[in-house]
């Protein structure tokens, strides 16, 4: 230990033992924390106490010397508790760093990009709980008269379902039309997932096709959050769901297709269970509380609905989101 | 090679021995208390595992000599389970540890030379050691 601090210690020491004034103390407090700065350990602390205490008070009897010893042998393993906490809390920090490029990686392999398609007017917003998101957004067009969009919810959050969607993103990839039928999207997505996932992996997801020829938009669902259609005409919302099983669970699974025929002014809702299960401390958010809201936007274009939604409910959870969140809106213009 | 001398592991009681043993060596190497403490501190962690999984083992304690550097060595061994997975025991916050800072890598830390030989069923011989600055 360098004898320097040996120096400084006892003269703060010193001082104090003299006056016992507060401005004394602000210069022991000012003084440990250089000794922290150097990696001096509360073990090594004592130690320098004892040593100088001897030249300042050397008469003391020879028991109380013996107890700094006692007192050593006490701080030994808080200075080992505070090593260990030292390496741990700089362990977080690399998982941390490591978790900041980990989504940079996701945020890459997510891009997606909305089809621009006649009479249509598309919008979403996806924002993940933590780190990284579970929750997965894609879509296919030709650009002019067929668009599709997939919306799936890997359960669970983090790292793990962050890796499992990254399978259901290379199987959309294979998916590059989007003349493709939605049960006939989900079938092949589901043999992706099945091979590659694990058991305790389920992925719910949507897909939906809006064909502007016909202005009809067909839909199948692997167990995800039925789809909202607002009828503009009758001022109502009808729920579109769809039988079919979490993707990854059978192999054989098989998905029903609906379809709906939009008029304009009409919308379809998709979205995942972070958006119906928002919670405040006061309990889930309302469903008609959430069709409210949506509602109050309707006249709006859809990237500002679906912006809307977020923020509102966000708001009502407190800036805190609880689960991935993602709001597709879909628009017959 | 140095002198060595040992203590056998079979009760709590024998870990009060083992460090006797080893502040007395340390003593005589001449390491000042707070060194002669962390030294007895990492032969109750040793003996204390020896004590609790492996049942009986022993504690030896060299002092050390070369050129001119002189030393303590810890040598724990058993003939124990074996240590399955040494990477994970070595582990900041790992099992026994849990943030009391104990455990191999406390040991590790209070000294300045660690080696773990084990292998399953066989046992495991720990080698811990300290220099004099």
């Amino acid at each position: 230990m360098p004898q320097q601090t040996e120096t400084e210690y006892k003269e703060i020491l010193r001082q104090y033992l003299e006056n016992q004034s507060e401005q004394n103390l602000y210069m022991g407090e000012a003084f440990s924390r250089k000794l922290i700065e150097k990696d001096i350990s509360p073990e090594e602390v004592i130690s320098i106490h004892k040593s100088a205490l001897k030249d300042v008070l050397p008469g003391l009897p020879s028991k109380v010397w013996h107890s700094f010893d006692f007192l050593i042998e006490m701080m030994i393993r808080y200075g080992l508790a505070l090593k260990e906490h030292q390496s741990l809390v700089k362990r977080q920090e690399e998982m941390q760093l490591e978790m900041e490029v980990a989504s940079k990686v996701q945020e890459t392999l997510l891009k997606t990009k909305i089809p621009v398609v006649e009479g249509m007017d598309l919008g979403y917003v996806t924002v993940p709980s933590r780190t990284m998101s579970g929750d997965y957004i894609y879509f296919v067009g030709n650009d002019m008269d067929e668009a599709g969009v997939a919306v799936a919810d890997v359960m669970g959050k983090g790292i793990p379902a962050a890796l499992c969607m990254s399978m259901v993103k290379f199987g959309m990839d294979s998916v590059q039309h989007s003349s493709e039928g939605p049960s006939g999207v989900l079938s092949v997505i589901n043999r992706i997932v099945e091979k590659s996932v694990n058991d305790s992996m389920f992925v719910t997801m949507m897909y939906g096709r809006y064909d502007a020829k016909s202005s009809t938009f067909s839909y199948a669902s692997a167990g995800h959050e039925p789809a909202l259609h607002y009828v503009a005409s009758e001022n109502r919302f009808v729920e579109l769901d769809a039988k079919g099983l979490l993707l990854g669970v059978s192999p054989d699974a098989r998905y029903e297709e609906g379809s709906v025929a939009l008029e304009r002014g009409d919308f379809i809702a998709i979205m995942t269970d972070g958006v119906t299960e928002a919670r405040t401390p006061e309990g889930f958010v309302e469903k008609d509380t959430i069709l409210e809201i949506i509602s109050s936007v309707k006249d709006r274009p859809a990237q500002e609905m679906a912006e809307h939604v977020f923020a509102e409910l966000d708001r009502m959870q407190g800036f805190r989101l609880q689960d991935d969140f993602s709001l597709v809106i879909l628009k017959k213009e | 090679m140095g002198y060595r001398s040992s203590v056998d592991i079979h009760t709590e009681w024998d870990i009060v021995a083992a460090r006797q043993l080893g502040r007395n060596e340390a003593k005589k190497v001449g390491f000042g208390t707070v060194d002669q403490a962390r030294i007895t501190t990492a032969i109750s962690e040793l003996a204390r595992n020896i004590y609790l999984y492996a049942g009986a083992g022993k504690i030896e304690i060299e002092r050390l000599n070369e050129n001119d550097l002189f030393g303590i060595a810890i040598i724990a061994s058993d003939e124990g389970p074996g240590i399955p997975d040494v990477r994970k025991v070595m582990e900041d916050g790992y099992s026994t540890s849990g943030g009391l800072g104990a455990g191999m890598p406390g040991v590790k830390r209070l000294m300045d030379d660690f080696r773990v030989d084990t292998e399953k069923g066989k046992g495991t011989k720990i080698t811990a050691v300290k220099w004099l600055r």
